[in-house]
């Protein structure tokens, strides 16, 4: 497919014990472009997120081959420092995790562990970022409240808000409107399609409209295996295989 | 079958209120017993004395060495304990994440060492004493009294940690944060509350411990000036007077035992203040 692919992964298997997760992905992910992971629940697609930022490392039991190339380097076998190198994803859970600490202290935390510590600086970029979530104008007289005391739809835009502060070019997104609203979703969606121009986007979902609403490209997903991936355009218009039809039909749900 | 249920579930609820009726009555009976006896002999002169002549006959004195004794060596050995036990409780739970085994390795040994009756570490540290040529001090003893409560403290704090769920890890190491970082600027902030418990709950066992101290720290009618001297402690003081003949001085051994629990009960309530003003930043499950 195109020449511009941000991600290529080649061959990656992941397993746990002798139940295979993940079996031979084959992928090349747009750069600035929505490509939107599809699959019901349980094919994988979480734990696919999961190695693309080596999440994976905590979970000893995963036992990950292959590789997953990101600016010509092999994340999986890099001698890199793996904490700078996720910082050029952000992710995107899905239940917001704030950290515990206030709204302002975690936009700020990733600019503070990377040593920009100038309170103006801060002061700025925080303001910043947290206009970008559409966050802003709700909380810019309480940055000194817990983010706790947030509601939940305003929870997952600080976390989105937090990270893009440490200033990514991936951002990874698992779910992410699943615990929240109508509104919120839509709000969370709209930001998406305003980000692409600045950032790749990876998201994993299991909504169907969501996915015909804001998809550039599409990757669908069942047990574990890559099943199909093409343009938005050429698997919602035009699926070539029948497990796709039927999951398009929704027979899954 | 349905009365079997009824039955089943009568019995089970007569079995669970009586249990929890021994606990209640005899905690009501020990606190009871102590100010009963204790109250009368409870008299300003008691904790703000130190021994004089005739004490140990019903005469006039204090216990104030003995509880200056037992505040400095707890404080001193639960500020140790924390020292060493904290970055081992963090380790456990953050760095050593992927090394489920070593991890399950180390918890087992915690739980042998907290199961290690102290009168053993009592026997320990005053071997170690002997070896370096140390006589009973308060430094044998906050060194005996911080070995034996660690495993309680680490284990506790362990306990809170494990609680913490997977996704905020996630998220933490997401934003590229090393494992020292996730340790001390995010998990730290998280439990606060539990850590504070853990700390108490060793603070309790470090003042209340008769056996460790019994070889170590010695006795002595003098507050102590310096690490290298005797110290007295409470829980001997307890022990020494109620094994008097004179029921004046066995009257005072419960007074004394009213003032360790009240110092226990000041310390749980002041830190359960502290921790509620440092949770208000804790995220809620």
């Amino acid at each position: 497919m195109e020449e511009n692919a941000k991600i290529r992964v080649n061959d990656l298997n992941l397993s746990i014990g002798k139940q295979k997760i993940l079996k031979n992905i084959n992928l090349e992910i747009p750069e600035r472009k929505i490509t939107i992971i599809l699959g019901p629940s349980g094919c994988g697609k979480t734990t696919f997120l999961k190695t693309l930022n080596r999440l994976t490392d905590l979970y000893p039991e995963m036992h990950v081959t292959g590789s997953i190339t990101i600016d010509n380097d092999d994340i999986l076998h890099t001698h890199k420092d793996i904490t700078l190198l996720r910082q050029k994803m952000g992710l995107l859970s899905q239940r917001p995790y704030p950290l515990p600490m206030n709204i302002y202290n975690n936009v700020a935390y990733g600019l503070r562990i990377s040593g920009r510590k100038k309170r103006r600086f801060l002061d700025k970029r925080v303001e910043h970022y947290l206009k970008q979530a559409n966050l802003w104008d709700e909380v810019k007289d309480r940055l000194k409240d817990p983010a706790s005391a947030l509601s939940i739809g305003q929870q997952q835009r600080l976390c989105l808000a937090r990270g893009l502060a440490v200033d990514p070019d991936i951002i990874l997104a698992d779910e992410p409107t699943s615990a929240l609203d109508p509104i919120s979703s839509e709000a969370i969606e709209k930001k998406f399609v305003e980000l692409k121009q600045q950032y790749t986007i990876v998201m994993v979902t299991h909504v169907l409209r969501q996915a015909r609403r804001i998809a550039d490209y599409v990757v669908f997903m069942y047990l574990g295996e890559v099943i199909e991936q093409g343009t938005a355009e050429e698997i919602f218009q035009n699926p070539q295989q029948e497990i796709t039809k039927q999951y398009l039909k929704g027979a899954f749900n | 079958m349905r009365r079997f249920r009824h039955t089943e579930e009568k019995l089970f609820r007569v079995l669970m209120f009586l249990s929890t009726n021994i606990i209640v009555i005899s905690l009501g009976i020990i606190i009871f017993s102590i100010l009963y006896k204790g109250l009368p002999s409870l008299t300003w002169e008691m904790v703000s004395q130190t021994p004089k002549g005739g004490f140990y006959f019903g005469k006039e004195g204090g216990i104030l060495n003995a509880i200056i004794g037992s505040l400095y060596l707890a404080v001193a050995s639960t500020v140790l304990a924390l020292l060493i036990g904290l970055p081992v409780a963090l380790m456990m739970n953050v760095h050593l994440i992927k090394y489920t085994k070593l991890v399950n390795g180390i918890r087992f040994l915690l739980d042998l060492l907290w199961g290690v009756p102290s009168i053993v570490y009592g026997a320990f540290g005053f071997t170690v004493m002997i070896y370096f040529g140390l006589k009973t001090s308060l430094l044998a003893g906050i060194i005996t009294v911080t070995l034996f409560i660690i495993p309680i403290m680490v284990r506790a704090m362990d306990e809170v940690l494990k609680t913490i769920p997977r996704g905020l890890m996630e998220t933490a190491m997401s934003l590229g944060s090393t494992s020292s970082e996730i340790s001390y600027r995010v998990y730290l902030k998280q439990v606060i509350p539990g850590l504070v418990t853990a700390v108490l709950l060793s603070f309790g066992r470090a003042i209340g411990d008769a056996a460790s101290v019994l070889f170590t720290t010695g006795y002595t009618d003098h507050i102590p000036t310096a690490l290298g001297q005797p110290t007295a402690t409470l829980p001997l003081a307890i022990f020494f007077q109620l094994s008097s003949p004179i029921p004046e001085v066995q009257n005072r051994a419960y007074a004394s035992a009213l003032v360790l629990t009240i110092i226990i009960l000041a310390t749980s309530i002041l830190s359960r203040y502290f921790s509620k003003k440092y949770q208000k930043n804790r995220i809620k499950q």
